[in-house]
This record gives structure tokens, C-alpha cells and sequence, in this order.
């Protein structure tokens, strides 16, 4: 693939400089539109967002089909409030992870837990939260619905960042202490630029994951508190009671609609962008490509707002206190283990004064029989999951890698991969339901497979790309030895592409869990079902207002997940790690 | 664009730019000596070389004059002032280019002047400048990932130039370039330095290259290893541009090849050479392909069992940072004797060389499970266990309480490998265990 290095533009003028290029091109007029537009939408939303609750009586969510690329845009707009939280979050609180001992020691493992727990759970707490800090306005329920997407996208964010922050290249990082970077300069020029393409991978797969969960929280009930936020989620909500499978089928092209606009003009993009961060030393053969970015990066108005930008960092970058490097008197590591031990202890002493709050609340309603039948349905979704992705993984590996070993396939499969993966799966549901009530299914099998739907699709773009990275000499050695069927996928290619499905697996496991609480009940008018399971369990809990059961469940659920990743996962990813990568 | 940036003037004092005093440096809990009561001075217009092997503590001396890392013991005066942190009056370049990927080579240049908050303005003057003085014009705009290492290596030096530090230190700046770009870069340096364009009063440079130090410096401080400590001070008089090939240079060359190899006075063995000693010596990751390789060649024409170590090197284009301590390992097999910069074959080298392969393998894990004591230990606690299986992690344990865990890791890969050779007792990656087992 050809890539240009730059432009002929850029290329005779390196820095853009001459005074023609002041004036408006073409580029500016496509961006000047597509900019505008984005304000409207922006003020427009906005101003929706802010209505009293008492207007949400007024004109409640209708099935109304021109009132659908509002909801739409609704939607997208919870969807990116989440996201820019999310940075915030990761910025500050990784930040500080990566540079005091004593905020690593709690937030690392905060961090890891929160990754496992069903996000859909925190639904419950929020959502009272949330309506009771804001009583008289919609804007409770929105920030609940906005926190629930936020807790689906913070955790693996944070992970990446803190992880890049630890491992700065040494020489990066004697460079800017010898020229006497001051804090805010090393964070911008160092540590973020080093720290992009891992955080904004992650970003991606956050917002692809986000869709499900802005879907499934605006739309909630709990216990007497119902509300259904204008968007596709709640739009798919009366479309269930009303048993309009129309407006379904609308609901399932406008979300494909809009994952297709957020993949051509954001992700696309922002993946061509973040490549010159690649801390590689050699330029790459192969480079992301977007249409978008190409003409943003040849429009002149960009580049001066991205100048201006400059301009005002440098303007803070001066007006911060130049200091280099605060040295603090050496502690002796006699006292530093010391403060760590006391340190450790109040962190102690905090998490059992929690559970101890915890246990006494869950005892005044539960008792030990109900801890047991909240395993035991743990048991039920554990099974579903472990099959499923079984099933999945047998389907899937084999289509997968034969995709990947053929250039032309992977490269027009790839993306449609990462398009079913972030398409929320739970738009689909109705049309499964239809189908187990017409065709009188058990709901305890035939609801599974709903766990994966969208979370298949991980495992299927993970394992393209790795076939797509196997080393040819590595296959052009196996086809010269005739290395065949078996011994051709036990030696050459599942280890090849081992670490790849891992990592999907991984991944794909972890949204099953959250899907159960979606996949387990569900409903179509007012007939009911329901597979035996936790994900069911904290639904019933949730709908009922019982938050005791939301709470054990939600802790039966992290503890499985958190249990599973340790005992299968992490063996399995740190295996891989080891001994199958290929580089 | 001929743009002169601010010729150096020296100054009438002779007071020295940069003082070091009784400088010790251990590492973590001061059991492994890395400096010891090194002492130097740095004068206005002179280029100095720190010259030793790798691991002898040249580049931390480096790092502890920028201000980088503090010392354990000792002073480093700066135009008279003590350095505690990161001084403005020297700047650094870096043996790996140290560049940020993704800035340009224009704000590459510019970071040091942006940290010291100059105006925007002033700051891309003064870095075109400095990119232009150091041939890189034209490539402005450019990412450091679409040049050559030689061009990478230009940015470091107009990154360092553009902050006009009084003193330039250079960490081995040109070892990990290859041989004719070194060779471009050291001239365009040494001729900029000689019709004094460059913004600085001194060039402190470190370099394992003892051509390079002869080729570039007014004077050289010869380092011994473990602790470093300064052995010799040599100063070059030859008038530049000097020539490889002048019967002067060689003879300093040589002579300086032979101070490098001299036995450490007071140590008697033939261990003195790596750091530790008994069961602990710190052992080198050198193949034993290298080390046969090293031998016949040695044995063969025109070196017949005694090899010049300069020409040797230059023969074989091998750094003494590789060719050191692939001799010193001959030595510790008692394959080889290194003395006065010669290398000569022992007996039992000069057997190995003709032995076959099978021959060739019960030799080396003889005198492997003879003189490499840690080999002899594994061997010991094998063969008194029942299952005559030992975890490496034992013998890792024991390392580490008296060497870092990167000195023990290469250690215990070292004795893999060779005990892997010379079939002395096998390992198994996936379990991590030692044993007497024979893989059939």
C-alpha cells in the first residue's frame, strides 16, 4: 500500500507558512460545514438535556419515526459526555496511581476489581443517587445514565494509562529531567504522546463497548422509580411493550446508522491520527487510513485551531512555575516501610468498616440460604458463559484465521467485525424474543446465546489479526515441511495466534457477564421470560427494588468474575505473553 | 544560511568549568562499589574523553555531573557551584538519540528552550539556527522516525547545542551508529569545534572507542573496572585532523590497549576482570560460538595462537565492548592468557581449536565445570541430590542477595547457555529447573 508522506503542499512548504495558505480551500468549506453542524446538534442536545422533568411528562418518548434522529443524537451525545468524563477520570486518577506509592497501592486493585464488576448493577445505586441529587430536574437521571456508561468505559482507560506512565523509555525520561521540563510540559510532551496509542486504543473499545450500556441505562426502572430519557434505548423500550416489531427493525438501522457515522468519523480518524504516536523508531509500511482525517489534516482552518490551541498551552505551560523537580528530602526506607505499613492499615481498617456496613444491611433481609442461591445461579451463568464461548471459540477460530491469512478477506471483514463488536447487541434482543415466543423455546437454552451475540465478534477481530500479523516465513516454512490439518493448527497456527485470542476471549468473556444481566430476562408485551441465572437474579432484584438482592448479587457476580479471570485468564494471557509472542 | 551562534569566547580565568572530587557511587544497599574516589577536572576549550569498558561506571559518572544522579560520596563543582539537580550549564547527548518520536525534528530542537519558557519566537530563531549549524536543514519538519540514525543523532547534538550549555557530554554518541556515519559525524563535529561555531566551552565526552578517543580528544581518562576507578590520564598532543594511520597515533593507540589490559594490581587470579568473585562473579552473556569462533581465529593466520588486540578488533570490527569480554571469558576458561594487549591461546585453546565437535564439547564443559565456579556450585548440589534436579530459582536467590537482579538473571543465562554447550547439566525453560537429565 502506497501511503503519502505528505502532501505536495506540505512538502514545498514544510511549515505552512506562505501567506496564500491563509486563505480558505475547498477542505475548509467540507470541515466549516461539517463543524456547524456538530454545533447545532451540540446546542440543540444540550438544551433537551436540561428540560424540567415535568417536560419529560409532557412529551414522553413516542414511536413517533421523525422524533428518531433526535433520540439518536441523544444518545450519541450521553455517549460522548461518558467518554470525556472517562478522560478526565483516567487523566487524574491514573496520573496519580503512576506517582504516589500510596494512591497505587489502593487504586491498582480498586481498578482491577471495578474492571470485573457487572456494570449494569451499579444501575440501581445511581439511578437513586443521582435522582435524589437533582430532584426537580431531568438532569438526574441523565447524569445517572451518563455514570452507568461512564463505569462501563473508566477502568481499562485508567489500566492503559497507568501502565504507559510506568514504563516511560528511561532515556525519554532523562532527557526531560535534563532539560528541566516542568510537570505540566513532561505530561504533554511526554507521558500523554507515549501513553496515546495504548489510551486511545483502549478509548475505542471503551466507546464500542458503550453502546450497550448507554442502550440498556436510559431506560430504567427501579422499584417505584421509572424513567425513560429520550434515546434508541428508551425508543426500543416502548417498542418492546408495545409490540411494534417495526419500530424495532427502525430502532436496530438507525443504532446501525450510527455506529457506522461514529466509526467513519471518529474512530477512523483518530486511529489515523494517533499512528505518529507509535513509539517505534522506523516508519510503519502499512498506515491506518481515514478519508476524515486525510481532509482535516489538509484543511488550513484546522491547522489554525490546532495552532491557536498550541498557543494557549504554551500560555499555561509559561504561566505555570517552572520548577524542574521537587526533591524531597530522602526519606530513609526504614520510615517510607513504616508510613506504607500505616498507610496499608487505614486502608484495611476503611474496607472492613465497609463490610462490616455491608453485611449488617444485607442481614436484616438475608440469610445464609440466600448467599447459597446466589451462587448456585452464579453457577447456572458461569456454565452459560464457559459453553458459550466455547461454542463461539470453535465457530469463530477457524473463519477467523482463514480470513485473516488472506489479505483481501481480512481487510474488508476487519471492519465489519469491529462494527458488529461495538453494535449493541441489545437492540437485537426483541427480534430473538419474537422468535423463542413463536416458536414456544425454552427460554433457559435459547436465551444464551444472547450473552454472546455481541460479544462474539471480539474474539473474531482479534483472531483476524493476529493470522494477519503471522510472520510468512513462519508460513511459507510450514508449507515447505507439508505440515498439515492437525499439525498445522497444534504447531504453527494456534500458537501463532494464541495471544491475539486471548485477549478477544478475555474480553469477550467479561461483556458476556455484563450481557447477562440484559440476555437472562427479557420481555415482549407483557409476556415475560426468563432463564434461571445471576444475570436474572439482579434484574428481578433491580425491576423489584430490592436493593439487599441487587447488592448480593452484584457481589456474587464480581467475586465469579473476579475468581474466573485469576484462575483461567490471567494463567492464560501471562502463557501467552511468555511464550507465544511472536516479536 | 550561515548564522554564527555566539562564538565561545574562553575566559581569562583558568578556574575549571567542571571539579569532581572524591566521587564514590554504590548501588542499592552499598554492597557493589560502582565508583571509586574518582577525581577530575574539565577546563575551558578541551575536549575530554572517559574512556573503559562498558560497566565501569563512565556513563553514571556522566549522569551524575548533569545533575541526573546524585552521588554517594564526594563533590561535582560546576563553574564552582555544587550540582543537586539537573544543572543548566551543561547539556547531554544521548548514546540512543533519545528523541521524541512524535515531535518534529524542529520541536525536537526546541524542547530545551521551551522548558526555560523562551518566547516562541526567539525559540524557533534560535533553533534554526542550531539545525542549520548542524547540517539539518531541510528536514525542519520532518519526524525522527523517517531519518538515518547519523541525521537522529544530528538533532541530539542541535537539541544539546540549542540551550548554549558551557559544557557539551556526550554518552557514547556514536557507538550505536555505524562505522562510516560515526566517522562523518565525528569530522563535522570535530571541524565545527575547531573553527569554534559551536556555543560551548567544553566537550566531555564518554566512549568505550579508544580510536575515537584518540581521534577527537586533547586528553583521556583511562577507567579500570570494578569500582571505576580513573587509572591513567593521557594527553594527546598529536595536532589535528589527526590520521588513523600516523605511526604516532598507533603507538598511543596500543599503548592504551595495553594499560586496558593490564592484570588489576593486588589480584592475583585470572577472576579480577568481572566484578564479584567465587560463585558471585557478575559473568558476561558472550555465545560460545564467539568463543570458539574468537579462538580459531586466534590460532589461525597471520595470528598463530598470538593476537594483537588492536588489530584483532579492527580485523574482526568488533568494539572492545565485545571483544573484552569475549577475551576475558577465554581467560577464565583458561582457554587464553590476555596480557599488555596481546591475547595468546593456551594449551588447552589451541586443543579445542583442533578438536572435533564431540571433542571440542567434553573440553569446554571440563574446564567450564573446573573454572567458572557458580558452574562447579550447580554441578556440587546436583549431583548430592537424590533426584539430581535443582530450581534455578535457588541459584537466582543466591545471586541476588549480593548483585542487582538484571546482573543475576545474565549471570544464570550465561551458565545456560554454556552449560547448554558443553552438555554439563541441562535446563528446562518451561518448569525452570537445572538437572543431570539428557534430553533423548
Amino acid at each position: 500500500m502506497i501511503t503519502p508522506i505528505a502532501t505536495r503542499a506540505e512538502r514545498a512548504h514544510p511549515l505552512g507558512l506562505r501567506p496564500r495558505a491563509l486563505l480558505p480551500n475547498f477542505y475548509d468549506i467540507v470541515v466549516f460545514f461539517m463543524i456547524a453542524g456538530l454545533f447545532v446538534l451540540l446546542a440543540h442536545g444540550a438544551r433537551e438535556m436540561q428540560a424540567p422533568l415535568a417536560s419529560l411528562d409532557v412529551t414522553p418518548v413516542t414511536l413517533d419515526p421523525a422524533n428518531l434522529p433526535g433520540y439518536a443524537l441523544l444518545t450519541t451525545l450521553r455517549m460522548f459526555a461518558a467518554i470525556i468524563a472517562s478522560l478526565l477520570f483516567t487523566f487524574v486518577v491514573a496520573t496519580l496511581a503512576a506517582k504516589s506509592r500510596k494512591a497505587e497501592l489502593v487504586i491498582i486493585p480498586a481498578l482491577d476489581i471495578l474492571q470485573s464488576v457487572p456494570v449494569l448493577g451499579f444501575l440501581t445505586f445511581t439511578v437513586v443517587f443521582f435522582m435524589r441529587l437533582f430532584p426537580a430536574s431531568e438532569l438526574g437521571a441523565e447524569l445517572a445514565a451518563i455514570f452507568a456508561i461512564f463505569t462501563a468505559q473508566a477502568w481499562n482507560m485508567a489500566f492503559s494509562f497507568y501502565q504507559s506512565l510506568r514504563t516511560v523509555p528511561a532515556d525519554l525520561d532523562e532527557v526531560s529531567r535534563h532539560f528541566q521540563l516542568s510537570p505540566w510540559l513532561r505530561f504533554w510532551r511526554l507521558e500523554v504522546p507515549f501513553a496515546a496509542p495504548g489510551l486511545i486504543w483502549n478509548t475505542m473499545m471503551s466507546m464500542s463497548g458503550g453502546w450497550f450500556f448507554v442502550v440498556a441505562s436510559e431506560a430504567v426502572s427501579v422499584g417505584n422509580t421509572t424513567f425513560k430519557l429520550p434515546g434508541i434505548g428508551s425508543w426500543l423500550a416502548l417498542a418492546i411493550e408495545e409490540k411494534d416489531i417495526g419500530a424495532v427493525a427502525l430502532a436496530v438501522a438507525t443504532m446501525a446508522a450510527v455506529i457506522l457515522a461514529y466509526d467513519q468519523l471518529v474512530f477512523r480518524p483518530i486511529v489515523a491520527w494517533a499512528d505518529k504516536f507509535r513509539f517505534e523508531q522506523t516508519a510503519a509500511q502499512q498506515r491506518p487510513q481515514s478519508w476524515v482525517y486525510d481532509i482535516v489534516r489538509r484543511a488550513q482552518l484546522f491547522k489554525r485551531i490546532f495552532a491557536l490551541f498550541d498557543l494557549l498551552c504554551a500560555r499555561i505551560s509559561a504561566a505555570l512555575p517552572r520548577q524542574a523537580s521537587i526533591s524531597l528530602p530522602a526519606m530513609s526506607s526504614r520510615v517510607s516501610r513504616a508510613t506504607d505499613l500505616l498507610w496499608i492499615a487505614v486502608v484495611f481498617a476503611a474496607a472492613a468498616f465497609a463490610l462490616w456496613h455491608i453485611v449488617d444491611y444485607m442481614r436484616a433481609t438475608l440469610g445464609p440460604a440466600d448467599v447459597v442461591h446466589a451462587f448456585a445461579l452464579g453457577m447456572l451463568t458461569l456454565t452459560r458463559v464457559v459453553v458459550l464461548i466455547a461454542i463461539a471459540s470453535a465457530i469463530w477460530v477457524p473463519i477467523s484465521v482463514w480470513i485473516g491469512l488472506r489479505p483481501w478477506a481480512a481487510e474488508k471483514v476487519q471492519p465489519l467485525a469491529q462494527f458488529l463488536a461495538a453494535f449493541p447487541a441489545n437492540v437485537l434482543f426483541p427480534i430473538a424474543v419474537v422468535a423463542i415466543v413463536r416458536l414456544h423455546l425454552n427460554p433457559d437454552v435459547w436465551l444464551s446465546p444472547l450473552m454472546v451475540l455481541g460479544t462474539q465478534w471480539y474474539i473474531v477481530f482479534n483472531v483476524i489479526a493476529g493470522a494477519s500479523a503471522f510472520p510468512t516465513d513462519l508460513r511459507e516454512a510450514s508449507t515447505l515441511y507439508q505440515l498439515r490439518s492437525w499439525q498445522w493448527w497444534r504447531e504453527v497456527m494456534l500458537p501463532g495466534i494464541f495471544p491475539y485470542y486471548v485477549t478477544g476471549a478475555l474480553t469477550a468473556s467479561g461483556g458476556s457477564w455484563n450481557a447477562s444481566i440484559v440476555a437472562e430476562v427479557a420481555s415482549w408485551g407483557n409476556t415475560k421470560l426468563s432463564a434461571a441465572g445471576l444475570g436474572a437474579f439482579i434484574a428481578q432484584a433491580t425491576e423489584a427494588g430490592d436493593y439487599p438482592r441487587v447488592v448480593l448479587g452484584i457481589a456474587v457476580m464480581s467475586i465469579m468474575v473476579v475468581a474466573f479471570n485469576r484462575v483461567l485468564w490471567r494463567p492464560l494471557y501471562r502463557l501467552a505473553e511468555r511464550r507465544f509472542r511472536l516479536n | 544560511m550561515d548564522t554564527p551562534v555566539s562564538v565561545a569566547v574562553p575566559a581569562a580565568s583558568t578556574a575549571p568549568l567542571v571539579k569532581v572530587e572524591g566521587l564514590r557511587q554504590c548501588y542499592s544497599d552499598g554492597d557493589h562499589l560502582v565508583l571509586d574516589n574518582v577525581a577530575l577536572t574539565l577546563c575551558d576549550n578541551e575536549i575530554v574523553a572517559l574512556l573503559g569498558r562498558s560497566g565501569c561506571g563512565k556513563s553514571t559518572l556522566l549522569r551524575i555531573i548533569s545533575g541526573l544522579m546524585p552521588a554517594t560520596a564526594g563533590t561535582v563543582l560546576i563553574d564552582g557551584a555544587p550540582v543537586s539537580g539537573p544543572a543548566s550549564q551543561v547539556a547531554m547527548v544521548f548514546q540512543s538519540f533519545a528523541l521524541f518520536p512524535w515531535l518534529t525534528v524542529l520541536e525536537n530542537v526546541e524542547i530545551g528552550l521551551e522548558a526555560q519558557g523562551v518566547d516562541p519566537d526567539l525559540r524557533k530563531k534560535r533553533a534554526l539556527a542550531a539545525i542549520d549549524l548542524i547540517g539539518l536543514d531541510g528536514y525542519e519538519s520532518a519526524y525522527p522516525k523517517e531519518l538515518s540514525g547519523g541525521m537522529r543523532q544530528r538533532v541530539g547534538l542541535a537539541r544539546a547545542l540549542v540551550v548554549h550549555p558551557k559544557v557539551l557530554l556526550m554518552d557514547e554518541p556514536f557507538s550505536a551508529l555505524d562505522v562510516l556515519t560515526a566517522e562523518t559525524l565525528r569530522t563535522d563535529l570535530l571541524d565545527l569545534w575547531c573553527e569554534g561555531r559551536m556555543p560551548i566551552s567544553s566537550i566531555l565526552m564518554v566512549t568505550h572507542n579508544i580510536e575515537e578517543a584518540v581521534v577527537m580528544c586533547d586528553r583521556i581518562l583511562v577507567f579500570s573496572s570494578n569500582p571505576g576507578r580513573v587509572v591513567s590520564e593521557i594527553n594527546v598532543d598529536l595536532p589535528q585532523p589527526r590520521s588513523r594511520l600516523d605511526p604516532n597515533f598507533r603507538r598511543l593507540v596500543d599503548d592504551i590497549y595495553a594499560l586496558m589490559t593490564a592484570r588489576p594490581a593486588g589480584k592475583p587470579t585470572r577472576e579480577g576482570v568481572f566484578p564479584g568473585t567465587g560463585i558471585l562473579m557478575v559473568l558476561p552473556r558472550i555465545s560460545p560460538n564467539i568463543l570458539a569462533g574468537l579462538m580459531e581465529t586466534i590460532a589461525a593466520e597471520p595470528y598463530n595462537g598470538k593476537a594483537d588486540l588492536p588489530a584483532l578488533a579492527a580485523s574482526l570490527q568488533m568494539e572492545i565492548d565485545d571483544l573484552f569480554p569475549a577475551a576475558d571469558t577465554l581467560q577464565l576458561f583458561r582457554f587464553a592468557e590476555v596480557a599488555e594487549g596481546d591475547i595468546r591461546l593456551t594449551d588447552a585453546g589451541k586443543r579445542f581449536v583442533q578438536a572435533d565437535v564431540d571433542a571440542r564439547k567434553k573440553l569446554f564443559s571440563q574446564y567450564f565445570l573446573t573454572y567458572v565456579p557458580l558452574a562447579a556450585h550447580v554441578k556440587r548440589v546436583l549431583d548430592e541430590r537424590a533426584a539430581h534436579r535443582a530450581p534455578a530459582s535457588r541459584f537466582r536467590d543466591e545471586l541476588e542477595d549480593h548483585m542487582s537482579e538484571e546482573a543475576a538473571e545474565q549471570t544464570l543465562r550465561s551458565i545456560i547457555s554454556w552449560a547448554r554447550y558443553g552438555e554439563a547439566f541441562a535446563y528446562d525453560e518451561d518448569s525452570g529447573v537445572f538437572s543431570l537429565d539428557n534430553p533423548t
